[in-house]
């Protein structure tokens, strides 16, 4: 936290066409085949001789270009199965890419994941140098640097310990304090930052400070919005293995929210509460003042929630609600149609738009929707309820550690 | 971990990389810590290494000798049999290793870029220090039953260097065709038991019918048991050449198992790059 905080505007794009650059990727492709029946024996082979040429195509990777800088912190998000691995794994050299060219200026890191090949069996002490020779260092290297990896990773007690009586942040400790002795310009690195605990992360986010200084590029593959923010200089976000969006790390990480929970913000086929519905709701959505369709909406600012619904019977007086969801599932905020309007009677075949107008003071995160209709016949009965069906995702600059972030003044008197 | 040219890069991991310092550090690396693995790796550890071939040995000789009562006209039998169990079972052990050895190593060959031969050949290195060590239980054997050194054993190294040679070739083949066809595994569970009685193990070349002992002769194995006979425990058993013919005939099973070293590596190197994305 405090470390973002410290590096004011610098989360900024930093132009990579200003300096040299060390990783560049031009109009990148790269195709899985992917066979219907899948003739992996030979017995099957040899039986079905001319039917095995039936496959479907994957586009993991389709013409993807970008350009990253020495010296740049890069981050690569992206749904899963939207290409990220992929894309390092072809940077890498691991997997060949159909066309394009890829060029990387400088030593290349040649794993990309932590602690692989670590074998359960074997002690600390033998996985670490099994693990700093795969990684390229040689034996004597590995031997030198032996104390200075046990000791970042903290682990001094534990280095004749099996690694299969090791907890499951002390061997993607000793993976991290690994993979940091490498010498390479470049790293590509698949979900690093979901190490260890507090302490041990503060260290790994000081080791990269370290890395920026030293000036090497680092490309890197999450899921959590926040270390790109924090880390950072710039992002790319994938979708179907197509670029969708390259630049400034908070405008990449609110296009991922977006294409995350859009498709559910977008939504409005919700579950059907029962066959015989009396009416019904057709599309739950948030938009702003200025009627735009949003899910992002910033902290302070009016949002409105609107449902869009159709009357199969004639129904007078129809309640709305809609609840507003926490991740944690909790409700945070109901908003009621009753008492403050009447509606008045709708007739069978009538559509109508619900537009719930709210200051926006939730506190930063994702919300999902719930709306519902109803009416007192004589209890309340419900018409229709689709749980979930939208989503809105509240930006804001600080976090207050409340529910709700409520408008508010502070005195002090004196006495 | 050196900077290779980028041109290589993007067609994918080859199987040998520029870099050999890298590549011999990392075998070996593997053979070791797989080694390591078994010799510490259970209570007996190193034992049952040494367990199985003696076990086979065990068995077989009771058998031959005193229910077939086979060996009784081969000078040294028991000798023979075990030496020849050694050697067959470093290459039934490579080969059969090889071939999911890929497969196995999935893990690495999906997250590293390093050259994927290192996998094979790291097989094959394990396999030799298991050869080693049961060698050493071969000579002991051999010199408690009264044969004297001579210097014709030292023959025994070309001809094993020869097996490794066709044990590397063979596990190179197996390891890239099993990525892509997964019943490679049990084909050749099923050939090697072939090529054991195929093999001289339980009997020598010249108690074969003279028909089909030249014939014999062509398997790589045969030549190599039948001369390992003559060098280490029987000068007055045949020669290979002898065996087969001529020693101008020799090159029959030494061109099998260049061809397979050669096969072994062509199919390697075509698969390599894409061995990671097959898996």
């Amino acid at each position: 936290m405090s470390l973002a905080a410290s590096r004011p505007g610098e989360t900024t794009a930093r132009p990579a066409a200003g300096g040299p650059s060390a990783v560049t990727a031009i109009g990148v492709s790269k195709a899985f085949r992917l066979p219907h029946q899948r003739y992996s024996t030979l017995k099957e082979r040899a039986l079905h001789p001319f039917s095995s040429s039936t496959y479907d195509t994957l586009q993991a990777l389709g013409d993807v270009s970008f350009d990253v800088g020495v010296g740049e912190f890069f981050g690569i998000v992206g749904r899963n199965g939207s290409g990220k691995s992929t894309l390092l794994k072809c940077l890498a050299g691991i997997y060949g890419v159909d066309s394009g060219e890829i060029r990387i200026d400088g030593r290349l890191s040649p794993f990309i994941e932590l602690g692989v090949g670590f074998n359960p069996d074997l002690t600390a002490r033998d996985n670490v140098m099994l693990n700093a020779i795969m990684l390229g260092l040689t034996r004597r290297e590995a031997r030198r640097r032996f104390d200075e990896i046990i000791e970042f990773a903290e682990l001094q007690e534990f280095v004749d310990m099996k690694l299969k009586n090791y907890s499951s942040g002390m061997s993607v400790r000793l993976g991290f304090s690994v993979a940091i002795q490498v010498d390479a310009d470049v790293l590509l690195v698949d979900e690093v930052l979901a190490v260890g605990d507090a302490s041990f992360q503060r260290k790994c986010f000081d080791e990269f400070d370290r890395m920026r200084s030293e000036r090497r590029t680092i490309l890197f593959v999450t899921h959590d919005m926040n270390s790109v923010e924090r880390f950072c200089d710039r992002a790319m976000l994938l979708e179907q293995g197509s670029m969708i969006a390259l630049g400034a790390p908070d405008e990449v990480a609110r296009g991922y929210n977006e294409v995350n929970f859009g498709q559910l913000a977008s939504g409005g086929e919700g579950s059907e509460l029962g066959a015989q519905l009396d009416a019904r709701i057709l599309k739950t959505w948030c938009e702003n003042t200025a009627g735009e369709r949003i899910v992002v909406a910033p902290q302070g600012e009016t949002c409105i929630a609107c449902i869009e619904v159709e009357f199969l019977k004639a129904i007078e007086e129809p309640l709305f609600v809609m609840s507003f969801r926490n991740e944690a599932r909790q409700p945070i905020f109901k908003a009621h149609s009753a008492g403050q309007i009447v509606a008045g009677a709708f007739d069978a075949g009538d559509k109508a738009t619900i537009r719930f107008s709210f200051e926006n003071f939730l506190a930063p995160g994702r919300y999902t929707l719930t709306p519902e209709m109803a009416i007192w016949d004589p209890d309340y009965r419900l018409l229709d309820l689709r749980d979930d069906v939208a989503a809105l995702i509240v930006e804001a600059a600080n976090r207050s550690g409340g529910v709700a972030d409520l408008p508010h003044r502070v005195e002090i008197e004196r006495s | 971990m050196s900077a290779q040219p980028a041109a290589g890069r993007y067609r994918g991991p080859s199987a040998v990389g520029g870099d050999l310092h890298r590549f011999v550090n990392l075998t070996t690396t593997l053979a070791v810590s797989d080694f390591k693995l078994r010799f510490f790796g259970s209570a007996l550890g190193y034992l049952w290494t040494l367990m199985r071939p003696l076990m086979l040995f065990g068995v077989l000789y009771l058998v031959f000798t005193e229910v077939v009562r086979f060996g009784d006209n081969v000078k040294n039998y028991p000798v023979y049999l075990l030496a020849a169990i050694v050697l067959f079972t470093f290459y039934g052990e490579t080969s059969t290793r090889g071939v999911t050895s890929l497969v196995e190593r999935e893990n690495l060959l999906r997250k590293i870029r390093f050259p994927r031969l290192v996998i094979p050949l790291a097989v094959t290195l394990h396999s030799m220090f298991n050869l080693g060590l049961n060698l050493i239980v071969v000579f002991a054997f051999v010199l408690a039953s009264g044969i004297s050194p001579r210097v014709s054993w030292l023959e025994l190294i070309p001809l094993v260097a020869l097996l490794v040679v066709f044990a590397t070739g063979t596990a190179m083949l197996l390891s890239a065709l099993y990525v892509r066809y997964r019943d490679m595994q049990p084909i050749w569970e099923v050939v090697l038991q072939i090529l054991f009685y195929a093999s001289p193990v339980i009997y020598v070349t010249s108690a074969l019918p003279d028909s089909i002992e030249r014939e014999a002769m062509a398997n790589p194995l045969t030549a190599i048991l039948t001369q390992m006979r003559h060098a280490l425990i029987d000068p007055s058993a045949p020669t290979a050449a002898d065996a087969i013919g001529g020693g101008v005939r020799l090159l029959i099973p030494l061109a099998i198992v260049a061809v397979t070293f050669a096969l072994g590596t062509w199919v390697f190197m075509r698969e390599a790059p894409r061995i990671a994305e097959n898996l």
